[in-house]
């Protein structure tokens, strides 16, 4: 079974040891979906660090991310270590400025 | 088998009584699709919520079957 409490376990270490996590396909600098880079571009746009898991280099998160968070798809975003949303989530917060909001409401670092 | 715009509208609304679905085909191969979905069970929703709503719709197909829906939901005024 792929979704064992140990990927959830790893997973919750992930989003609360570091205060922005973006769940993707690729990596920031090769994204590997359309959806991904996106998330990649707003949190760029944002100026904030954050750190980023390529969950295909890891298939056992790539399932286990979905079932923690309830959520279908990829990228997933944590801040805090609280979910967030996709892709679309977070074009429409980004449009509405509440991301913008949010990152400097949590006082995440800025980007180097 | 990807799904068409008749069978994701259909999910939709038979889950969103009264809701409203405008679909874009993005990629023209049945895959890729917007959809803006205006429902009255959204207010008072966070963002997650409300999308929650679509997918759950959807059956758990999204992420399988439907590899791209990107959804955007608006709450009536």
């Amino acid at each position: 079974m792929s979704n064992t409490p140990d990927v959830h376990a790893r997973i919750a270490d992930l989003v609360s040891s570091n205060d922005v996590v973006l769940f993707m396909k690729g990596t920031p600098l090769f994204p590997q979906c359309g959806f991904s880079a996106r998330a990649v571009a707003i949190l760029d746009h944002c100026g904030i660090a954050y750190e980023s898991v390529d969950v295909l280099q890891d298939m056992e998160i790539r399932q286990g991310i979905k079932t923690y968070s309830d959520w279908p798809t990829i990228p997933q975003l944590y801040v805090k270590g609280e979910f967030i949303g996709g892709s679309d989530i977070m074009t429409e917060m980004f449009e509405a400025g509440e991301l913008q909001q949010l990152l400097a409401e949590s006082g995440v670092a800025r980007a180097e | 088998m990807p799904m068409s715009a008749a069978e994701i509208e259909e999910a939709i609304l038979a889950a969103l009584p009264g809701a409203k679905v405008e679909l874009t085909d993005l990629a023209g191969d049945n895959d890729h699709w917007a959809a803006k979905v205006t429902a009255p069970q959204f207010a008072g929703l966070s963002r997650v919520k409300q999308h929650k709503l679509v997918y759950d719709a959807l059956g758990g197909r999204m992420g399988g079957v439907l590899h791209a829906l990107q959804v955007t939901t608006v709450v009536p005024t």
